[in-house]
């Protein structure tokens, strides 16, 4: 082996010589290096990304998770009512290593929220979704919303008690809306109630339609990202301060400088991951809910019934109106005002560093909000919860609603030229 | 041929092809949004069920499954009757308006024959199906329950005739199936000639 190495040096020239050519030749037929250099190499986001800026690459990493687990599950989950379930335990119990395959796929489901909801609020505290970024925001919302989807359709297919009556629920939703609800309802069903034929579709809008959309929004987002340039934490647009050769002074190559950088960020993610996987699969009830471990009763409803935590909040929301067709309004409302954020937002300033107190406030007031929704969502509807739901429920669109008229009057700090260092 | 291009035409021709394809993509598009519908086999296992209630005891529930979803059959006592009668909770809708049942069962207990309760145990909030308390008074409830039902998901709660309280998540009574009888314990669910057996 040794002397094969050493024989090497002598004809690196040529190989080389071979590569180049071999990449000459694609790049005459296909874009490589172009698109190499336009997404990787030279693209430049500002030198002073802080860790919250992560968690776009791990929602990328926990997307590709969660499609190759997703299709290694599908080679032994049957879906079908009488098969669901049984397959399930199958794959938990018989199949080589299903346990883990499945229960990467359980806690990836969590974690694709975890680290959402965590580039959400990025976005939120640096102004990322103002102009000229709002189709960005726009695409990443869909994305969202693709993803409570994904997340409500796989979570059917386990066909337990919770599965089975959070699809009855939200299925009801719909039925909520005059004249037409009804019939619609039905029409998602395809069937009288929630049944075979429901899991049936369900699966396939889980593992092929809302999968295919997801990876051309992730597209459609990163182009976007990548037209405007990414923001940083003083909020400051690097593109308009250029050297010579029209490179963004404070810009850094995203390969290798952003790419290594990510790159720790994805082992530390999976340090945590892989802890939850081994030690706490169900993470108490909250990843995988207890009433889940029995199949589905069509005619017994669980003594509590929850969704995930990822859907908690709206839930809370729902729950806090005695009006159902209140309730759903009111819930589609609290994704709808998120979806407006990039023209509620009136401040000119973007990062919160050198924002006025009353967005730091607001942005505080709302995140609390958010949170204790979250947790009352996962509470029985009953006192004091039903009114600490309401209240919460008001400040969580008092942030949307009075945004216009306190982020025009803020008080705001000058903002740097260059990007700055904080520590 | 003239040289210049004619604008007028490129732009009918743009307009006339696109509009001719989305009207084709429309028709195209039903079959498959029809499919989402009820099969025909779906339909067929939606068809009426037959409960026997001659073993139902003065007091008791049976469920049974119509259409996947839980019917409940309650024979009402006369003291539960009394009790519904005289309890003074204002309900919503106490003559059912707003609510969906048969015609034949618009009336003071919801049902065909006074003591027989025909319900959809599923609450008409968000589908859930509320659990059968017929016990007065108990710790939970608080002291002015006379019996009904209450549904664990949201708290929403009913009378013995499925007739919900004020201020509650659900925003109607509960539904009455369409059924009849034939002879004195034999109900058919699903299926109403509204003449009372």
């Amino acid at each position: 082996m040794s002397a094969s190495i050493k024989d090497r040096p002598a004809d690196t020239g040529a190989r080389d010589g071979k590569l180049s050519q071999l990449v000459d030749w694609i790049d005459a037929r296909f874009p490589m290096t172009k698109m190499m250099q336009e997404h990787m190499t030279e693209y430049y986001a500002a030198k002073n990304f802080n860790w919250l800026y992560v968690f776009g690459v791990l929602a990328m990493f926990v997307l590709a998770l969660q499609i190759v687990t997703g299709i290694f599950l599908t080679m032994n989950y049957k879906p079908s009512a009488a098969e669901a379930f049984a397959s399930v335990e199958y794959i938990m119990r018989d199949v080589e290593w299903g346990w883990l395959i499945r229960y990467m796929h359980s806690t990836g489901a969590s974690a694709f929220f975890i680290v959402i909801y965590l580039h959400m609020f990025r976005a939120m505290m640096y102004g990322s979704y103002k102009k000229p970024r709002e189709l960005l925001w726009l695409i990443g919302m869909v994305i969202y919303v693709a993803l409570m989807a994904e997340g409500f359709f796989g979570y059917l297919l386990p066909w337990g008690q919770m599965s089975y009556w959070g699809a009855q629920v939200i299925v009801s939703l719909f039925g909520a809306i005059p004249y037409i609800g009804e019939g619609m309802a039905e029409w998602m069903r395809g069937d009288y109630f929630i049944s075979d034929i429901t899991l049936n579709r369900f699966f396939a809008l889980h593992v092929a339609a809302v999968p295919l959309a997801l990876i051309a929004l992730v597209v459609m987002h990163i182009l976007a990202l990548h037209e405007t340039g990414s923001l940083n934490p003083d909020g400051i647009e690097i593109k308009e301060r250029k050297d010579s050769n029209g490179i963004p002074l404070d810009g850094i190559n995203f390969h290798p400088y952003y790419t290594v950088k990510d790159l720790v960020a994805i082992v530390i993610f999976l340090i945590l991951f892989s802890g939850v996987i081994f030690f706490a699969p169900e993470m108490g009830g909250y990843f995988l809910e207890h009433a889940n471990f029995e199949p589905a009763n069509i005619l017994q409803t669980p003594e509590h019934i929850q969704p995930v935590w990822y859907f908690t909040p709206f839930y809370a929301i729902l729950r806090a109106v005695p009006s159902k067709l209140g309730g759903v309004l009111l819930m589609g409302g609290a994704i709808v005002v998120l979806f407006l954020l990039p023209w509620l937002d009136r401040c000119k300033v973007k990062s919160i560093r050198y924002r006025g107190w009353t967005y730091k406030v607001a942005l505080t007031t709302f995140v609390v909000s958010f949170i204790a929704l979250g947790y009352l969502g996962m509470k029985p509807a009953a006192e004091p919860y039903t009114t600490l739901s309401r209240i919460f429920t008001a400040l969580y669109f008092a942030f949307f609603l009075f945004m216009p008229i306190y982020t025009s009057r803020e008080k705001t700090k000058p903002v740097p030229e260059r990007v700055v260092y904080h520590g | 041929m003239s040289e210049k291009s004619d604008l007028n035409r490129r732009h009918f021709l743009t307009v006339a092809t696109s509009v001719t394809g989305a009207v084709g993509v429309g028709f195209v598009a039903v079959p498959f949004v029809a499919s989402w519908l009820p099969s025909a086999r779906a339909r067929a296992l939606g068809a009426p069920v037959e409960v026997d209630i001659s073993k139902l005891d003065d007091g008791a529930m049976v469920r049974v499954q119509w259409r996947g979803r839980p019917v409940w059959v309650v024979r009402r006592t006369q003291v539960m009757l009394d009790r519904m009668e005289n309890s003074g909770i204002e309900l919503r809708d106490p003559d059912s308006l707003e609510s969906i049942q048969p015609n034949f069962a618009l009336n003071d207990f919801r049902s065909l024959k006074p003591k027989i309760l025909v319900v959809l145990g599923v609450c008409t909030h968000l589908g859930c199906s509320p659990t059968a308390r017929f016990d007065v008074a108990p710790a939970d409830l608080g002291p002015d329950w006379v019996g009904g039902f209450f549904c664990p998901c949201h708290g929403s709660k009913f009378d013995l005739s499925g007739r919900v309280y004020p201020a509650m998540p659900a925003p109607t009574n509960l539904t009455i199936p369409p059924y009849r009888f034939v002879g004195d314990n034999l109900i058919i669910i699903g299926e109403e000639t509204g003449v009372a057996a």
